[in-house]
């Protein structure tokens, strides 16, 4: 079972980065596309719970630094991605009960992880740019992020409750 | 709810120490970074994958353009021939070339300069803005003779410079990139100057241009081309990059900035072409400066 659930989650993680770097730039705002991989992570914890999402996130966000084209000092995703697997895999108890709490924790989720992002930018001076354009960009990612969430997170969350239907919670 | 047990505080701090090292140890080791290695592993599984997924999306995400290409290998050859040509031609009618003639009078390697030979390639990635860089993951790699720092172009001008490759992928730094400087002249006068990007790729991305010789103002709508690196890379000479759109003066330092509205959309990228050293090796079928094909 665990060679299934660690195959499980790579195969998700790979699907949704290369449908982020290749597929949804044609429908891209000012460059802004849904953060797939933030969303599976989201998913992960609301399903598993923190530990697991911490860990998903960590491994899913030192893949957003690497994979090409990204070219940012490596593990700043991860550390993005990272906190958001433990914010959602915290308030993961409180969400289950409903679609429109779930839409609340991934619009928090993708704010969180943006901003997170681009203030270890800000810190590491890798690319210099300024608080409007962040805001910007923030503010469009979590729009994207909230409009595919209808899509994409029962999708995930399904997959990772049959992965190990044992432990993840009941409904 | 057993399964939901907070997170033990060790692991909270290993990952976040992790994350935190993988920072410092690609951000303070200048040239060669420790993390290269790895980031080329990573590339060299998902590049493969990143150009699969193009090749299954492209029919469908370009099907306007379904009617001129039908995305023929020889449609493809046919447009870079007539792109090479076309630069070649704008290359030479240009303000820049005509000065740089007339000032190398008798250097008979002059124009030796101005033929390129191509590889041509196709955009299969893009970083999203979410990342505040602007790249894009190109499907041809070392494989087709390409290294980094070579110049990247399509049929409107300067697209951007290589900064790593794997075998089969190349990643291209744009020029619009908050970190990307590009050595530029104003091709009717010839001032130096330097371009950097604003890290926009969308429809209204613009560059900077300071000028070396700051009591110049630059006309508005001159052409500005790229002024050429020392051995040609990254940037070789004589490639357009942009119009000058807008001049602003700044009182206080006496000193003019430009806002440069480049040629490329870089919102559209697709197309493009690596110049490469003429007589290649590559696993493709490279386009010479007279408008050949080579291998």
């Amino acid at each position: 079972m665990s060679t299934m659930r660690v195959l499980g989650a790579t195969v998700a993680l790979t699907v949704a980065l290369v449908l982020q770097v290749s597929v949804f730039p044609h429908f891209a705002w000012h460059g802004v596309v849904p953060n797939l991989v933030l969303l599976v992570v989201v998913g992960a914890a609301l399903v598993r719970g923190a530990e697991f999402a911490m860990v998903l996130g960590f491994i899913a966000g030192v893949l957003l630094d690497l994979a090409p084209p990204a070219d940012h000092v490596a593990g700043r995703w991860a550390l993005a991605v990272l906190v958001v697997g433990y914010v959602a895999g915290r308030v993961a108890p409180d969400v289950r009960a409903s679609a429109g709490a779930v839409v609340a924790t991934v619009a928090a989720c993708s704010f969180l992880g943006t901003s997170v992002f681009a203030l270890s930018g800000l810190v590491l001076r890798d690319p210099a740019v300024g608080i409007p354009d962040v805001l910007e960009v923030v503010a469009g990612a979590v729009v994207f992020d909230v409009l595919v969430t209808p899509l994409v997170l029962p999708l995930v969350m399904g997959l990772f409750r049959r992965l190990e239907p044992e432990r993840a919670v009941a409904r | 709810m057993a399964s939901q047990k907070t997170p033990s505080r060790g692991l909270v701090v290993a990952l976040v120490l992790a994350s935190a090292s993988l920072m410092t140890l690609d951000a303070t080791t200048d040239d060669g970074s420790a993390v290269d290695p790895v980031r080329q592993a990573v590339g060299e599984v998902f590049g493969p994958i990143e150009a699969g997924t193009t090749a299954v999306v492209r029919p469908i995400s370009g099907v306007p353009e379904w009617f001129r290409g039908r995305d023929s290998m020889r449609d493809e050859i046919d447009d870079l021939e007539a792109e090479n040509a076309e630069l070649r031609a704008k290359v030479r009618t240009s303000g820049f070339d005509r000065n740089r003639l007339a000032e190398y009078d008798g250097l008979t390697a002059a124009a030796e300069d101005l033929g390129y030979a191509l590889v041509p390639a196709r955009v299969i990635g893009l970083g999203p803005s979410q990342s505040f860089s602007a790249t894009v993951t190109i499907d041809a790699g070392s494989r087709a003779g390409l290294h980094p720092d070579m110049t990247v172009l399509n049929n409107d001008g300067l697209v951007g410079r290589i900064l790593r490759v794997t075998r089969t992928t190349a990643t291209v730094l744009l020029i619009v990139d908050a970190d990307s400087t590009v050595g530029g002249r104003v091709g009717e006068t010839m001032d130096l100057g330097f371009l950097s990007g604003q890290g926009e790729t969308s429809d209204d991305a613009g560059l900077d241009l300071r000028l070396v010789d700051q009591s110049v103002v630059p006309a508005r709508d001159a052409t500005v081309v790229t002024w050429g690196s020392d051995g040609d890379a990254p940037y070789v000479a004589g490639v357009p990059i942009g119009r000058v759109a807008e001049v602003y003066s700044s009182l206080r330092d006496s000193s003019q900035r430009a806002a440069i509205e480049p040629f490329v959309d870089f919102a559209a990228l697709d197309l493009v072409g690596v110049v490469v050293p003429s007589g290649s090796e590559s696993d493709r079928a490279v386009i010479e400066a007279d408008g050949s094909l080579g291998r």
